[in-house]
């Protein structure tokens, strides 16, 4: 099974029901297969309109999924705390992680850095999910985002996909 | 005709309401308050995404006090609300020209600014303006029958009304307990 076919059913088995999306190259695979799963996938325009979209859905009782590069995280971050944070929302976030050592394009890597210091200032816990054992993680963490109505997150490593 | 009489007609209108951060929701709370009311305390450009995401949630109608200003800071959400286009949300723009919240500084637009031009160009296909509270009453009256935008051209200036002195998890929860959804 694909690592991306992997991800999409950990999605779907935690009972995520609503995915608002912009897209990386990285997730494309990802992307598409959720084209054909039952979970609603809503591309936006910006990453900070998928925080509102998730938190119209979350008070209606769903369970909503941010799919976005890194990068979306600083395009995001009032929303995060003074939206979501604010009325102890769900949200998950799930970033495929730029700017690392396999990085070829210089103007990932300030944000790439950055991300995960931004989300520990928000107070947002994440797992970084480097290889496939690390699946287990990624959905025990999406079970516990909606268990808990509070944010998670997930960088996705380049290594995942070899 | 000013934001609080189109907030007091949106107001006797059975459905949701989401409603804009400052004067926008404090004028709600103070002339109808009600569970069904999601009052934004920050994060402004979120209110018309937040009443895309309940329209796409649950199927009750939802109305979203929205204003000019706060939706040019994410006129992008206009093109995702025209591709969804959920029959029960109907986006209700204030277009008084002002931060209202803020001091009534003019917003950052010609005032050329053509804002139900911009819906329509986005890809809503419902978009009406509204200058009176006939003509307000009329589009929300119609527009239970389809994703809708409505243009209210209003007056500057804000009403008295009091700071909103519920917490954001009592808002929260008053409000998903009146969906059914907590």
């Amino acid at each position: 099974m694909t690592i991306d076919r992997q991800i999409v059913d950990s999605i779907e088995r935690a009972g995520v029901d609503l995915v608002c999306s912009v897209p990386c190259n990285m997730l494309d695979g990802i992307m598409a297969l959720l084209g054909s799963s039952r979970v609603r996938h809503v591309p936006v325009t910006r990453e900070e309109e998928g925080v509102g979209i998730a938190a119209g859905a979350a008070l209606a009782g769903r369970k909503p999924l941010l799919l976005m590069q890194n990068s979306g995280l600083g395009n995001c971050v009032n929303a995060l705390a003074s939206l979501t944070g604010l009325y102890e929302l769900p949200l998950f976030l799930l970033m495929s992680h730029r700017g690392g050592q396999r990085e070829f394009i210089s103007a990932q890597k300030p944000m790439g850095q950055a991300a995960p210091r931004v989300l520990d200032a928000l107070g947002i816990p994440y797992d970084v999910i480097a290889a496939p054992a690390d699946l287990g993680h990624l959905e025990s963490a999406l079970r516990c985002a909606y268990a808990e109505s509070r944010m998670r997150a997930a960088f996705l490593q380049p290594e995942l996909w070899p | 005709m000013k934001r609080i009489d189109i907030i007091r007609r949106v107001a006797q209108q059975d459905g949701l309401i989401v409603a804009n951060l400052g004067f926008p929701a404090r004028e709600l709370f103070s002339a109808h308050d009600r569970p069904g009311n999601f009052y934004m305390l920050g994060s402004m450009g979120m209110a018309g995404p937040i009443g895309l995401g309940l329209a796409l949630g649950q199927p009750r109608p939802v109305y979203v006090i929205e204003g000019d200003g706060a939706l040019l800071m994410n006129l992008g959400s206009l093109a995702t609300i025209a591709r969804e286009a959920p029959p029960n949300l109907c986006l209700v723009i204030v277009d008084n020209g002002v931060y209202g919240s803020t001091g009534n500084q003019p917003t950052a637009r010609a005032a050329e600014t053509d804002i139900a031009a911009l819906a329509r160009a986005a890809g809503c296909n419902h978009v009406i303006e509204v200058s009176d509270e006939g003509q307000l009453q009329d589009a929300l009256d119609g527009c239970c029958s389809g994703s809708t935008v409505i243009v209210a051209h209003a007056e500057a200036g804000n009403a008295e009304a009091p700071v909103i002195d519920l917490t954001p998890i009592a808002i929260k929860q008053r409000f998903m307990r009146h969906l059914g959804a907590m």
